[in-house]
Protein backbone atom coordinates (compact mmCIF):
# COMPACT_ATOMS: atom_id res chain seq x y z
CA UNK A 1 0.00 0.00 0.00
CA UNK A 2 1.50 3.16 -1.39
CA UNK A 3 -1.00 5.97 -1.21
CA UNK A 4 -3.85 6.58 1.79
CA UNK A 5 -6.33 9.09 2.09
CA UNK A 6 -8.27 9.51 5.08
CA UNK A 7 -11.53 11.82 4.74
CA UNK A 8 -12.48 13.78 7.86
CA UNK A 9 -10.05 15.87 10.09
CA UNK A 10 -11.64 15.40 13.54
CA UNK A 11 -10.73 12.87 16.62
CA UNK A 12 -11.21 9.19 14.30
CA UNK A 13 -9.52 10.86 11.41
CA UNK A 14 -5.97 12.51 13.16
CA UNK A 15 -6.02 9.03 15.31
CA UNK A 16 -5.75 7.29 12.24
CA UNK A 17 -3.14 9.44 10.28
CA UNK A 18 -1.17 9.46 13.90
CA UNK A 19 -1.76 5.23 14.11
CA UNK A 20 -0.53 4.79 10.26
CA UNK A 21 2.80 6.96 11.37
CA UNK A 22 3.51 5.07 14.54
CA UNK A 23 2.74 1.91 12.59
CA UNK A 24 5.36 2.62 10.53
CA UNK A 25 3.54 3.47 7.02
CA UNK A 26 5.74 5.58 5.10
CA UNK A 27 3.80 6.58 1.75
CA UNK A 28 1.52 9.71 0.64
CA UNK A 29 -0.77 10.07 3.50
CA UNK A 30 -3.70 12.86 2.73
CA UNK A 31 -6.09 13.97 5.48
CA UNK A 32 -8.65 16.13 4.21
CA UNK A 33 -11.26 17.82 6.03
CA UNK A 34 -14.28 20.13 5.46
CA UNK A 35 -13.68 22.23 7.81
CA UNK A 36 -10.75 24.79 7.43
CA UNK A 37 -9.65 24.39 11.38
CA UNK A 38 -6.82 21.82 11.96
CA UNK A 39 -8.01 18.77 14.02
CA UNK A 40 -9.97 20.28 17.17
CA UNK A 41 -11.72 18.52 20.06
CA UNK A 42 -15.50 18.72 20.14
CA UNK A 43 -16.41 17.97 23.82
CA UNK A 44 -15.33 21.42 25.23
CA UNK A 45 -17.13 23.29 23.07
CA UNK A 46 -20.40 23.11 24.90
CA UNK A 47 -18.52 23.16 28.42
CA UNK A 48 -15.33 25.61 28.49
CA UNK A 49 -15.25 26.98 25.22
CA UNK A 50 -18.41 28.12 24.96
CA UNK A 51 -18.56 29.25 28.73
CA UNK A 52 -15.32 31.20 27.93
CA UNK A 53 -13.25 29.56 30.29
CA UNK A 54 -11.31 28.70 27.45
CA UNK A 55 -10.21 30.46 24.44
CA UNK A 56 -10.29 28.61 20.98
CA UNK A 57 -6.70 27.84 20.60
CA UNK A 58 -7.08 25.55 23.65
CA UNK A 59 -9.19 23.24 21.65
CA UNK A 60 -6.64 22.16 19.34
CA UNK A 61 -6.40 18.59 19.28
CA UNK A 62 -2.80 17.79 18.49
CA UNK A 63 -0.31 19.25 20.55
CA UNK A 64 3.08 17.94 18.70
CA UNK A 65 4.23 19.14 15.57
CA UNK A 66 2.31 18.03 12.37
CA UNK A 67 5.29 17.85 10.40
CA UNK A 68 6.28 14.62 12.04
CA UNK A 69 3.21 13.28 10.68
CA UNK A 70 4.43 14.18 6.77
CA UNK A 71 0.80 14.89 5.47
CA UNK A 72 -0.79 16.23 2.56
CA UNK A 73 -3.33 18.31 4.28
CA UNK A 74 -5.99 19.40 2.34
CA UNK A 75 -8.28 21.61 5.36
CA UNK A 76 -11.65 22.94 3.68
CA UNK A 77 -12.25 20.67 1.26
CA UNK A 78 -15.47 19.05 1.19
CA UNK A 79 -15.60 15.57 -0.26
CA UNK A 80 -18.29 14.99 -2.54
CA UNK A 81 -18.68 11.60 -4.01
CA UNK A 82 -16.44 8.56 -3.69
CA UNK A 83 -15.93 5.67 -6.04
CA UNK A 84 -15.07 2.61 -3.96
CA UNK A 85 -14.14 0.26 -6.61
CA UNK A 86 -11.32 2.72 -7.84
CA UNK A 87 -11.02 4.30 -4.34
CA UNK A 88 -11.00 7.76 -6.22
CA UNK A 89 -12.24 10.62 -3.54
CA UNK A 90 -13.89 13.59 -5.05
CA UNK A 91 -13.50 17.08 -3.70
CA UNK A 92 -16.06 19.91 -3.68
CA UNK A 93 -13.72 22.07 -6.17
CA UNK A 94 -13.79 19.02 -8.39
CA UNK A 95 -10.24 17.55 -7.97
CA UNK A 96 -9.86 13.86 -7.57
CA UNK A 97 -7.88 11.99 -4.97
CA UNK A 98 -6.75 8.26 -5.73
CA UNK A 99 -5.21 6.22 -3.08
CA UNK A 100 -5.07 2.28 -2.47
CA UNK A 101 -6.64 2.92 1.01
CA UNK A 102 -9.54 4.98 1.94
CA UNK A 103 -10.29 5.68 5.82
CA UNK A 104 -13.26 7.45 6.33
CA UNK A 105 -14.21 9.53 9.12
CA UNK A 106 -16.61 12.06 8.38
CA UNK A 107 -19.00 12.29 11.30
CA UNK A 108 -22.26 13.18 11.88
CA UNK A 109 -24.42 16.36 11.73
CA UNK A 110 -26.76 18.04 13.47
CA UNK A 111 -30.46 17.11 12.59
CA UNK A 112 -32.43 19.72 11.77
CA UNK A 113 -36.42 20.32 12.92
CA UNK A 114 -38.87 20.09 9.99
CA UNK A 115 -40.58 23.26 8.79
CA UNK A 116 -38.38 26.26 11.52
CA UNK A 117 -38.48 29.18 9.84
CA UNK A 118 -35.18 30.87 8.88
CA UNK A 119 -34.66 33.23 11.67
CA UNK A 120 -31.44 34.94 12.96
CA UNK A 121 -30.57 33.39 16.35
CA UNK A 122 -31.24 29.55 15.68
CA UNK A 123 -28.31 27.62 16.67
CA UNK A 124 -26.97 24.36 16.17
CA UNK A 125 -23.93 23.20 18.04
CA UNK A 126 -21.41 20.75 16.40
CA UNK A 127 -18.86 22.72 14.88
CA UNK A 128 -16.04 25.50 16.29
CA UNK A 129 -17.85 28.04 14.46
CA UNK A 130 -20.98 26.98 15.84
CA UNK A 131 -19.55 27.29 19.64
CA UNK A 132 -18.10 30.89 18.62
CA UNK A 133 -21.65 32.05 17.58
CA UNK A 134 -23.78 30.51 20.63
CA UNK A 135 -20.68 31.99 22.56
CA UNK A 136 -21.18 35.30 20.92
CA UNK A 137 -25.26 35.38 21.67
CA UNK A 138 -24.56 34.36 25.35
CA UNK A 139 -21.69 37.15 25.95
CA UNK A 140 -24.72 39.86 24.87
CA UNK A 141 -26.87 38.16 27.93
CA UNK A 142 -29.54 36.60 25.76
CA UNK A 143 -32.52 34.54 27.04
CA UNK A 144 -31.20 30.82 26.03
CA UNK A 145 -34.12 28.37 24.35
CA UNK A 146 -32.83 24.69 24.03
CA UNK A 147 -34.86 22.54 22.42
CA UNK A 148 -33.69 18.52 23.00
CA UNK A 149 -32.37 17.50 26.80
CA UNK A 150 -30.04 15.06 25.18
CA UNK A 151 -26.27 15.17 26.34
CA UNK A 152 -25.65 18.46 23.95
CA UNK A 153 -28.69 20.01 25.17
CA UNK A 154 -28.28 19.44 28.67
CA UNK A 155 -24.38 20.31 28.75
CA UNK A 156 -25.45 24.02 27.37
CA UNK A 157 -28.14 24.19 29.46
CA UNK A 158 -25.64 23.93 32.80
CA UNK A 159 -23.10 26.50 30.72
CA UNK A 160 -25.39 28.80 30.18
CA UNK A 161 -26.75 29.03 33.60
CA UNK A 162 -23.11 29.11 34.89
CA UNK A 163 -23.32 32.29 33.09
CA UNK A 164 -26.15 33.24 34.89
CA UNK A 165 -28.54 33.51 32.05
CA UNK A 166 -32.18 32.66 31.79
CA UNK A 167 -32.75 29.03 30.07
CA UNK A 168 -35.41 26.54 29.26
CA UNK A 169 -35.17 23.46 27.64
CA UNK A 170 -37.88 21.89 25.89
CA UNK A 171 -37.78 18.00 25.74
CA UNK A 172 -40.62 15.98 24.13
CA UNK A 173 -39.70 12.75 26.39
CA UNK A 174 -40.95 12.64 29.98
CA UNK A 175 -36.93 13.26 31.21
CA UNK A 176 -33.97 14.72 29.78
CA UNK A 177 -31.13 11.82 28.38
CA UNK A 178 -33.61 9.13 28.80
CA UNK A 179 -31.45 7.78 25.05
CA UNK A 180 -28.43 7.58 27.18
CA UNK A 181 -29.45 7.20 30.71
CA UNK A 182 -33.09 5.70 30.84
CA UNK A 183 -36.15 7.28 32.69
CA UNK A 184 -35.26 6.43 36.58
CA UNK A 185 -32.11 8.57 36.71
CA UNK A 186 -33.52 10.91 33.69
CA UNK A 187 -35.71 12.16 36.64
CA UNK A 188 -32.97 12.69 39.12
CA UNK A 189 -31.11 14.79 36.46
CA UNK A 190 -34.30 16.60 35.80
CA UNK A 191 -33.80 17.73 39.43
CA UNK A 192 -30.46 18.45 39.64
CA UNK A 193 -31.26 20.61 36.54
CA UNK A 194 -34.33 22.21 37.98
CA UNK A 195 -32.10 22.77 41.42
CA UNK A 196 -29.69 24.72 39.47
CA UNK A 197 -32.59 27.20 37.79
CA UNK A 198 -33.26 25.59 34.85
CA UNK A 199 -36.60 25.64 33.28
CA UNK A 200 -36.87 22.45 32.45
CA UNK A 201 -40.33 21.44 30.15
CA UNK A 202 -40.48 17.74 29.47
CA UNK A 203 -43.18 15.74 27.54
CA UNK A 204 -43.62 18.73 25.45
CA UNK A 205 -44.60 19.56 21.72
CA UNK A 206 -42.87 22.37 19.85
CA UNK A 207 -45.63 23.33 17.33
CA UNK A 208 -44.31 26.95 15.96
CA UNK A 209 -40.85 28.72 16.04
CA UNK A 210 -41.57 32.34 15.73
CA UNK A 211 -39.99 35.80 15.45
CA UNK A 212 -39.22 38.81 12.50
CA UNK A 213 -36.03 38.34 11.29
CA UNK A 214 -34.71 37.03 14.59
CA UNK A 215 -36.07 34.05 16.60
CA UNK A 216 -38.47 35.62 19.67
CA UNK A 217 -40.52 32.83 20.79
CA UNK A 218 -41.00 29.19 20.80
CA UNK A 219 -45.35 28.47 20.89
CA UNK A 220 -45.85 25.23 22.78
CA UNK A 221 -48.82 22.85 21.75
CA UNK A 222 -51.33 23.48 24.40
CA UNK A 223 -50.63 27.05 24.18
CA UNK A 224 -47.49 27.84 26.59
CA UNK A 225 -44.90 30.54 24.82
CA UNK A 226 -41.61 30.94 25.81
CA UNK A 227 -39.64 34.02 24.72
CA UNK A 228 -36.01 33.28 23.58
CA UNK A 229 -33.51 35.57 22.05
CA UNK A 230 -31.51 32.65 21.16
CA UNK A 231 -32.65 28.82 20.46
CA UNK A 232 -30.36 26.05 20.17
CA UNK A 233 -32.12 23.22 18.43
CA UNK A 234 -30.22 19.82 19.96
CA UNK A 235 -32.57 16.78 18.65
CA UNK A 236 -29.72 14.56 17.60
CA UNK A 237 -27.08 13.89 14.87
CA UNK A 238 -27.02 11.95 11.37
CA UNK A 239 -23.77 10.62 10.02
CA UNK A 240 -22.64 12.29 7.01
CA UNK A 241 -23.30 9.43 4.27
CA UNK A 242 -24.88 11.60 1.50
CA UNK A 243 -21.63 12.03 -0.27
CA UNK A 244 -21.32 8.35 -0.69
CA UNK A 245 -24.31 8.01 -2.92
CA UNK A 246 -23.19 6.10 -5.83
CA UNK A 247 -19.82 4.55 -3.76
CA UNK A 248 -20.66 1.16 -3.74
CA UNK A 249 -20.60 1.21 -0.33
CA UNK A 250 -23.70 0.07 1.58
CA UNK A 251 -25.12 2.86 3.30
CA UNK A 252 -27.72 2.26 6.39
CA UNK A 253 -27.69 5.19 9.00
CA UNK A 254 -24.30 5.02 8.71
CA UNK A 255 -21.30 2.70 6.62
CA UNK A 256 -21.72 -0.56 6.93
CA UNK A 257 -18.59 -2.34 7.89
CA UNK A 258 -17.59 -5.57 8.88
CA UNK A 259 -16.13 -6.62 12.28
CA UNK A 260 -12.92 -5.58 11.21
CA UNK A 261 -14.29 -2.05 10.11
CA UNK A 262 -13.53 -3.01 6.80
CA UNK A 263 -16.53 -1.67 4.58
CA UNK A 264 -14.90 -2.81 0.87
CA UNK A 265 -11.54 -3.86 -0.27
CA UNK A 266 -9.10 -0.66 0.70
CA UNK A 267 -11.88 0.97 2.06
CA UNK A 268 -12.06 1.49 6.25
CA UNK A 269 -14.51 3.41 8.42
CA UNK A 270 -14.19 4.90 11.84
CA UNK A 271 -16.02 7.45 14.15
CA UNK A 272 -19.82 9.00 13.90
CA UNK A 273 -19.81 7.37 10.37
CA UNK A 274 -19.25 3.65 10.89
CA UNK A 275 -21.65 0.78 11.66
CA UNK A 276 -20.37 -2.79 12.23
CA UNK A 277 -21.57 -5.56 14.21
CA UNK A 278 -19.89 -5.65 17.92
CA UNK A 279 -18.42 -8.74 19.00
CA UNK A 280 -18.46 -8.17 22.41
CA UNK A 281 -22.47 -7.87 21.90
CA UNK A 282 -23.21 -10.72 20.12
CA UNK A 283 -22.39 -8.97 16.77
CA UNK A 284 -25.29 -6.16 17.62
CA UNK A 285 -24.86 -3.64 15.10
CA UNK A 286 -23.74 -0.22 16.53
CA UNK A 287 -22.93 3.29 15.14
CA UNK A 288 -21.77 5.13 18.18
CA UNK A 289 -21.60 8.84 18.36
CA UNK A 290 -19.25 9.37 21.21
CA UNK A 291 -15.70 10.78 21.53
CA UNK A 292 -13.78 7.85 22.90
CA UNK A 293 -15.35 5.51 20.09
CA UNK A 294 -13.94 7.90 17.71
CA UNK A 295 -10.39 8.01 19.00
CA UNK A 296 -10.72 3.85 19.38
CA UNK A 297 -11.62 3.48 15.94
CA UNK A 298 -9.88 5.88 14.42
CA UNK A 299 -6.71 3.87 15.67
CA UNK A 300 -8.00 0.14 14.85
CA UNK A 301 -9.20 1.55 11.43
CA UNK A 302 -5.73 2.27 10.75
CA UNK A 303 -4.20 -1.00 11.70
CA UNK A 304 -6.77 -2.72 9.68
CA UNK A 305 -5.69 -1.27 6.62
CA UNK A 306 -2.52 -2.12 6.97
CA UNK A 307 -3.26 -5.84 7.64
CA UNK A 308 -3.06 -8.36 5.01
CA UNK A 309 -6.90 -9.00 3.76
CA UNK A 310 -8.58 -11.53 5.47
CA UNK A 311 -6.01 -11.07 8.51
CA UNK A 312 -7.67 -8.05 10.74
CA UNK A 313 -8.54 -8.18 14.20
CA UNK A 314 -12.32 -7.30 14.91
CA UNK A 315 -13.11 -4.18 16.85
CA UNK A 316 -14.93 -5.57 20.41
CA UNK A 317 -15.34 -2.60 22.38
CA UNK A 318 -17.64 -1.26 24.85
CA UNK A 319 -18.78 2.19 24.38
CA UNK A 320 -18.09 4.89 26.66
CA UNK A 321 -19.36 8.49 27.22
CA UNK A 322 -19.11 11.01 30.16
CA UNK A 323 -20.62 14.36 30.55
CA UNK A 324 -19.99 17.03 33.20
CA UNK A 325 -23.38 19.35 34.46
CA UNK A 326 -23.27 21.51 37.45
CA UNK A 327 -20.34 19.36 39.03
CA UNK A 328 -21.87 15.97 38.18
CA UNK A 329 -19.50 13.55 36.29
CA UNK A 330 -22.32 11.45 34.45
CA UNK A 331 -20.37 8.78 32.87
CA UNK A 332 -21.58 5.19 31.52
CA UNK A 333 -20.23 2.17 29.17
CA UNK A 334 -22.01 -0.72 27.23
CA UNK A 335 -25.40 -1.24 26.43
CA UNK A 336 -28.84 -0.77 28.35
CA UNK A 337 -31.90 0.98 27.89
CA UNK A 338 -34.71 1.31 30.47
CA UNK A 339 -36.66 -1.92 29.76
CA UNK A 340 -33.18 -3.90 30.97
CA UNK A 341 -33.14 -4.94 35.17
CA UNK A 342 -30.90 -2.08 36.67
CA UNK A 343 -29.31 -2.87 40.42
CA UNK A 344 -27.89 0.52 42.08
CA UNK A 345 -24.61 -1.24 43.61
CA UNK A 346 -23.11 1.97 45.18
CA UNK A 347 -24.64 5.14 46.60
CA UNK A 348 -27.91 6.80 45.54
CA UNK A 349 -29.22 8.16 41.94
CA UNK A 350 -30.87 10.94 43.79
CA UNK A 351 -27.71 12.24 45.69
CA UNK A 352 -26.08 11.90 42.43
CA UNK A 353 -23.24 10.01 43.63
CA UNK A 354 -23.83 6.22 42.55
CA UNK A 355 -23.49 2.93 40.42
CA UNK A 356 -26.31 1.13 38.76
CA UNK A 357 -25.60 -1.99 36.15
CA UNK A 358 -27.97 -3.25 33.58
CA UNK A 359 -28.49 -6.93 32.74
CA UNK A 360 -29.11 -8.55 29.36
CA UNK A 361 -29.64 -12.07 28.20
CA UNK A 362 -27.80 -12.90 31.96
CA UNK A 363 -24.95 -10.85 31.54
CA UNK A 364 -23.55 -7.00 32.61
CA UNK A 365 -24.52 -5.41 29.23
CA UNK A 366 -23.85 -2.01 31.44
CA UNK A 367 -23.04 0.28 34.18
CA UNK A 368 -24.21 3.84 34.89
CA UNK A 369 -22.43 6.22 37.23
CA UNK A 370 -22.25 9.58 39.01
CA UNK A 371 -19.22 10.94 40.00
CA UNK A 372 -17.61 7.46 40.86
CA UNK A 373 -15.37 7.40 37.80
CA UNK A 374 -13.23 4.53 39.09
CA UNK A 375 -16.04 1.86 39.84
CA UNK A 376 -17.43 2.91 36.16
CA UNK A 377 -14.25 1.69 34.28
CA UNK A 378 -14.05 -1.28 36.75
CA UNK A 379 -17.40 -2.65 35.82
CA UNK A 380 -16.62 -1.68 32.38
CA UNK A 381 -14.11 -3.97 32.29
CA UNK A 382 -16.71 -6.99 33.12
CA UNK A 383 -18.72 -5.65 30.28
CA UNK A 384 -15.85 -6.36 28.01
CA UNK A 385 -15.54 -9.54 29.87
CA UNK A 386 -19.12 -10.55 29.49
CA UNK A 387 -18.82 -11.69 32.97
CA UNK A 388 -22.50 -13.03 34.21
CA UNK A 389 -24.65 -10.16 36.03
CA UNK A 390 -24.82 -12.07 39.24
CA UNK A 391 -20.87 -12.08 39.29
CA UNK A 392 -20.99 -8.37 38.68
CA UNK A 393 -23.38 -7.79 41.86
CA UNK A 394 -20.65 -9.26 44.09
CA UNK A 395 -17.55 -8.48 42.82
CA UNK A 396 -16.92 -5.21 43.18
CA UNK A 397 -18.82 -4.95 46.40
CA UNK B 1 9.86 6.37 28.32
CA UNK B 2 8.54 8.21 31.30
CA UNK B 3 4.76 9.55 31.87
CA UNK B 4 3.22 12.75 32.61
CA UNK B 5 0.21 13.62 33.52
CA UNK B 6 -1.25 17.60 33.20
CA UNK B 7 -3.22 17.60 36.72
CA UNK B 8 -4.52 21.00 35.04
CA UNK B 9 -6.19 19.48 32.09
CA UNK B 10 -7.11 16.11 34.35
CA UNK B 11 -10.59 15.52 34.80
CA UNK B 12 -10.53 12.04 36.47
CA UNK B 13 -12.95 10.33 33.42
CA UNK B 14 -10.47 6.80 34.43
CA UNK B 15 -10.22 5.83 31.06
CA UNK B 16 -6.59 5.41 31.23
CA UNK B 17 -7.17 3.16 33.92
CA UNK B 18 -9.01 1.05 31.54
CA UNK B 19 -6.32 1.13 28.91
CA UNK B 20 -3.44 0.71 31.24
CA UNK B 21 -4.65 -0.47 34.87
CA UNK B 22 -1.14 -0.73 35.97
CA UNK B 23 0.07 2.43 35.25
CA UNK B 24 -2.76 4.80 36.00
CA UNK B 25 -5.54 4.50 38.97
CA UNK B 26 -8.76 6.89 39.84
CA UNK B 27 -8.94 5.87 43.85
CA UNK B 28 -12.06 6.93 45.96
CA UNK B 29 -10.51 10.17 46.62
CA UNK B 30 -11.55 10.91 42.57
CA UNK B 31 -7.90 11.96 41.60
CA UNK B 32 -5.69 10.38 39.02
CA UNK B 33 -2.46 8.89 40.49
CA UNK B 34 0.10 7.63 38.39
CA UNK B 35 1.49 3.96 39.80
CA UNK B 36 4.46 3.94 37.38
CA UNK B 37 6.41 7.10 36.06
CA UNK B 38 8.73 5.01 34.21
CA UNK B 39 6.78 1.79 32.68
CA UNK B 40 8.21 -0.88 31.08
CA UNK B 41 8.74 -1.60 27.45
CA UNK B 42 5.83 -4.40 27.57
CA UNK B 43 2.85 -1.71 28.78
CA UNK B 44 3.89 0.87 25.29
CA UNK B 45 1.11 -0.58 23.56
CA UNK B 46 -1.03 0.34 26.50
CA UNK B 47 0.70 3.55 27.91
CA UNK B 48 -0.14 4.98 23.90
CA UNK B 49 -3.87 4.16 24.19
CA UNK B 50 -3.99 5.60 27.61
CA UNK B 51 -2.42 8.76 25.64
CA UNK B 52 -4.97 8.81 23.11
CA UNK B 53 -7.96 7.85 24.30
CA UNK B 54 -7.36 10.49 27.50
CA UNK B 55 -10.82 12.62 26.97
CA UNK B 56 -9.03 15.81 28.21
CA UNK B 57 -5.23 14.72 26.55
CA UNK B 58 -3.40 15.03 29.63
CA UNK B 59 -1.23 12.38 28.90
CA UNK B 60 2.26 12.75 27.80
CA UNK B 61 4.85 9.88 26.78
CA UNK B 62 8.51 10.94 26.42
CA UNK B 63 10.75 8.42 24.92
Amino acid sequence: MDSIAVVGASLAGLRAVETLRRLGFAGRLTLIGAESHLPYDRPPLSKELLSGEWDHDRVVLRKAPYDELDLELLLGFRATALDAASRAITLHDGRTVVADGIVLATGAAPRVLPGLPALDGIRTLRTLDDCMGLRADMERGARVCVIGAGFIGAEVAATARARGLEVTVLEALEAPMVRGVGTRIGASLAALHRANGVDLRTGVTVEAVEGDGRVERVRLAGGDVVACDVLLVAVGAAPCTDWLDGSGLVIDDGVVCDETLLAAPGVVAAGDVARWPNPTFDGESMRIEHWTNAAEQGMHAASRLLAADGDGAPFAAVPFVWSDQFGVKIQSAGRFSGADRMEVVHGAIDEHRFVAIFERAGRVSGVLGCSEPRRVMQYRRLIGARTPFDEALTALQ
Amino acid sequence: MRVSVNFDLCKSNAVCMDAAPTVFEVRDDGYLYVLQEEPGEELRAEVEAAVATCPTQAITLEG
